[in-house]
């Protein structure tokens, strides 16, 4: 029941009275309406725009949002209204909907928008009045022809688990999906070209030699011709062949045009090869070379236009077949007025009726060849309405042919241009994604170094530092990425009190805590993916110094840097109480290392000292570990400190000054890779 | 040809443009406005709250405030689905328009309402004599009983169980004529339909069923 005349059933249950007179049984209990509360204003807020309605009338719809109990999730007790964060204008048409009962299709609204706010609302589309309707579906339809063209281009992306077969097949379809199926489509398409070539060739007279007459090429040098149709036959069959040893449904492929194609362009010469010496079907023969022509149309696959010509006349065959009707009509017509007009004259070429045939269609479509002309006069007047209509009757559906090709077309050049716009858009995407990740990394080093700050109590460099300020939605952001790195702590690690001094009580991890927590995994951190494919790239190029005899050589086994999900069991030397000298060659010892890069020289420097908190402090691990795991850290451009020469001093007034041991270990790393950058290697332990 | 097509375009146009002038007026004639809220209060049992919830109801679905049979018609079918509501939406309209001008406006909306929810059990039977008087002479005959029951029974529609029979009316008209009509002189006059419908209990019971509809 529609509710809009909701409003209306008070009347119809009292006009039931007119039945109880007449009825025999007595009637049911009418349902009580315990909900008697008299009808209220309600207020809806919808962005600072406030609609006001009847209870009631939202009420009739009680399977949308606004008509159920829904909406009470959106009620704001402070000032008593229901507010909604949404388009107010887009609410328009749906509070309008419960007003009137019909819900119309704005057409100047973004059909997605639109959408969206219907199904937010509990509204399903299909109860767009039919004044908005027809517009509403093209819409929409034109919408998800341009999602699934989009749709489709995906699908180019190499899905990881094709068999041979299927690879085969998608090499055939999408040429440009690899190299090997680019060479292939250019080698059949210089095929096809070859094959026409030498057949139209063939008959070209090749000049006259000394004893014999002029005669066609493809006789004077039949053997040439022969090995080149030969060849062009026996790549045509291979390509043929393997297409339908690729095909997903073979069946399927055989009934398709193209492969009836490739059959009729390679048949005529197999059969030609079985019967060479019969003369009698030689006429026969001769004929079935005329096919072989069609291998024309095999550049059909190589030609866009081509297809899109041949589907246009395909969609368009309903006209088609209509002007080929009324040209008919019009002919039979104009034949048999023309035959019998000229029937008196002496010496006519229309000799019947289906002889002037011929001249009706030269007439008409305007040729005019002239070897059949009318003599007498009512031949030339019936001669001139000919051409007259025949101009009418050929104009007539070549537009709608004409406007079908265009869409097509056009539709087809929207593809093109989309897959130009959606590389330019994903490099888009891929920028705003790394600045993104960079602005993490960035406020996790501004996190650090203010947590150092404070310990310190610098004031000016926390002002330097604390230049950005970060919005708490971004800080909410990043502490959540914050969380998942350390989610990807590896198993089995335990958190055991960190024994050495705390002098250097800058740890952030072990502020952070606010125990001191022994981080002996590194967790997974984000990297930016340049500098991790740099890394990757420098691993192989590194190799580490040792300074303590401890150092074993586990070195170059490991591309540990690209093996992010490698865990290794290395039980480390060092697992007694470290002294600030053993514990730094335990980081070296291991291999699965955390590559630190800095990014430019510039900033180098406060990225070691941020390093210098990383490393300090997993210097001072100790090396028990489960598992180790390795990442990789990247450093944007943090804000610059000042340089630090020697690099891995630190900020020379937050820190006390190192002992000599400290920096060496690690200023190793710091070695100016060929990269360009400065790679600073800290184990991860 | 062509030629001959073309004069004959020509012609209607001119014969629509007399036609649209009189639309137009007639359009414009047909709006309407009730009277004043207390001449309605005090005209029918209802309270001007619920005055103005039925007006609101009404001027919803007829924004020109008058209902025409088609609308009327319309609006009464969307409450039975399953079968055809017409014929007893005409009753029912000519039942609601009092002055018989083929338009139900609100007043008549109001006050017919306000019999059949608010009145006394005599003015319901009134009310409900008038509908199965058809042509409103006074006396209910057979005919006009069919006519009201075949058009009741159309509102059930075809799928009912058991099945609707063919005599299922008019059986049901005899069984009517022979509890009302007294005198088993053919016709049911006013006073021994409201006799014998207060004494019938079931009757009375339901008439009283809709009472807090409002």
């Amino acid at each position: 029941m529609a509710t809009g005349v909701a409003a209306w059933l008070p009347f119809a249950r009292a006009a039931a009275i007119g039945w109880m007179p007449v009825a025999n049984c007595p009637m049911p209990i009418a349902p009580r309406d315990n909900s008697k509360k008299q009808d209220e204003l309600i207020i809806l807020n919808v962005s600072g725009r406030r609609f006001q309605t009847w209870r009631t009338t939202l009420d009739r719809y009680p399977d949308t949002l606004l008509g159920s109990s829904e909406k009470d999730f959106f009620y704001n007790e402070e000032t008593k209204e229901y507010f909604f964060d949404r388009d107010p204008d887009a609410f328009r048409s749906i509070l309008n909907f419960y007003r009137t009962g019909k819900l119309h299709y704005p057409r100047h609204e973004c059909i997605s928008a639109y959408d969206e706010e219907l199904t937010f609302f509990g509204i399903i589309p299909e109860i767009i009045g039919d004044c908005c309707y027809e517009e509403y579906k093209d819409r929409k339809r034109e919408n998800l022809e341009r999602l699934q063209d989009d749709q489709e281009e995906n699908m180019d992306l190499k899905m990881p688990n094709m068999n041979f077969r299927e690879t085969m097949w998608r090499a055939f379809e999408n040429p440009h999906t690899s190299t090997m199926a680019l060479v292939f489509y250019y080698v059949t398409g210089f095929f096809i070209a070859v094959s026409v070539i030498t057949n139209v060739v063939e008959t070209v007279p090749c000049g006259a030699t000394a004893n014999q007459k002029d005669m066609p090429c493809g006789e004077r040098y039949t053997v040439a011709f022969f090995c080149m149709d030969t060849a062009c036959v026996m790549i045509f069959t291979v390509e043929y062949l393997l297409r339908l040893f690729a095909a997903p449904s073979r069946y399927r492929f055989m009934r398709s045009v193209m492969s009836i194609i490739d059959v009729v362009a390679i048949l005529p010469y197999y059969i030609g090869l079985v019967m060479t010496n019969n003369e009698d079907v030689s006429g026969a023969f001769v004929t079935l070379r005329v096919f072989r022509v069609f291998r024309i149309f095999k550049f059909s696959r190589h030609s866009q236009g081509l297809r899109i010509l041949g589907y246009t006349l395909k969609s368009c065959a309903s006209e088609l077949g209509f002007l080929l009707f009324s040209l008919t009509m019009a002919i039979i017509i104009f034949a048999t007025v023309m035959f019998y007009a000229e029937k008196g004259s002496s010496s006519s070429k229309f000799t019947s009726i289906p002889a002037s045939f011929w001249y009706t269609i030269v007439t008409m479509t305007t040729l005019g060849y002239g070897d059949m002309v009318p003599k007498t006069i009512a031949g030339k007047i019936f001669g001139s309405i000919c051409s007259l209509s025949g101009v009418l009757v050929i104009a007539l559906p070549v537009p709608v042919i004409v406007s079908n090709f265009s869409r097509i077309y056009h539709q087809n050049q929207r593809a093109d241009k989309r897959r130009a716009q959606k590389k330019a858009r994903l490099a888009r995407i891929r920028i705003a994604k790394s600045g993104s990740a960079n602005a993490f990394l960035q406020s996790k080093h501004n996190g650090l170094l203010n947590e150092l700050l404070e310990l310190t109590g610098t004031e000016e460099d926390e002002q330097k530092l604390t230049q950005k300020s970060i919005s708490l939605l971004e800080s909410q952001h990043h502490h959540l990425l914050h969380c998942l790195e350390k989610t990807t702590f590896s198993y089995g690690n335990l958190c055991r009190p960190v024994q050495q001094d705390t002098e250097d009580t800058g740890s952030y991890y072990s502020l952070r805590t606010g125990q001191d927590l022994d981080h002996h995994v590194k967790a997974h951190e984000f990297v930016d993916e340049q500098i991790y494919e740099q890394n990757c790239l420098e691993t192989a190029l590194q190799t580490y110094p040792s300074r303590s005899p401890s150092v074993s050589s586990h070195d170059s086994s490991t591309r540990t840097c690209c093996s992010r999900k490698r865990k290794r069991n290395v039980p480390l030397p060092n697992t007694s109480l470290p002294t600030t000298h053993s514990t730094h060659q335990g980081p070296l010892q291991e291999l699965s290392a955390i590559h630190i890069q800095c990014g430019d020289p510039l900033s180098h420097t406060a990225s070691r000292s941020n390093l210098n908190l990383k490393t300090d402090e997993s210097s001072r691990i100790n090396c028990k570990s489960g598992r180790i795991t390795t990442a990789i850290i990247s450093l944007p451009t943090p804000p610059a400190l000042t340089p630090d020469g020697d690099g891995l001093h630190g900020p020379p007034q937050r820190r006390p000054p190192r002992p000599p041991s400290h920096p060496p270990p690690l200023s190793i790393q710091t070695t100016t890779s060929s990269a360009g950058a400065n790679i600073v290697k800290v184990s991860a332990l | 040809m062509g030629a001959l097509m073309v004069i004959f375009s020509l012609q209607p146009k001119q014969r629509r443009k007399t036609d649209s002038v009189e639309d137009e007026l007639e359009l414009s004639a047909v709006r309407h406005r009730p009277e004043g809220l207390e001449q309605l209060e005090a005209q029918t049992r209802f309270s001007r709250k619920e005055l103005q919830i039925l007006y609101r109801g009404f001027k919803n679905e007829c924004p020109s405030g008058v209902v025409n049979e088609d609308t009327f018609k319309d609006i009464y079918s969307q409450f039975f689905p399953q079968g055809d509501a017409s014929t007893y939406a005409h009753f029912l309209f000519n039942a609601f328009d009092t002055d018989h001008n083929g338009s139900v406006s609100f007043e008549d909306f109001v006050m017919g309402l306000s019999i059949l929810l608010r009145g006394t059990v005599q003015e319901k039977l009134n009310w409900a004599f008038n509908l199965y008087d058809i042509n409103k002479d006074g006396y209910i005959t057979k005919e006009e009983m069919l006519d009201i029951m075949k058009a009741i029974y159309d509102m059930m529609g075809k799928c009912t169980y058991p099945v609707l029979k063919e005599e299922t009316p008019r059986q049901h008209v005899e069984v009517f004529f022979q509890k009302m009509d007294k005198n088993k002189d053919g016709v049911v006059t006013i006073d021994e339909f409201i006799d014998c419908c207060q004494n019938d209990e079931n009757i009375m019971r339901s008439m009283h069923l809709f009472e807090n509809v409002l």
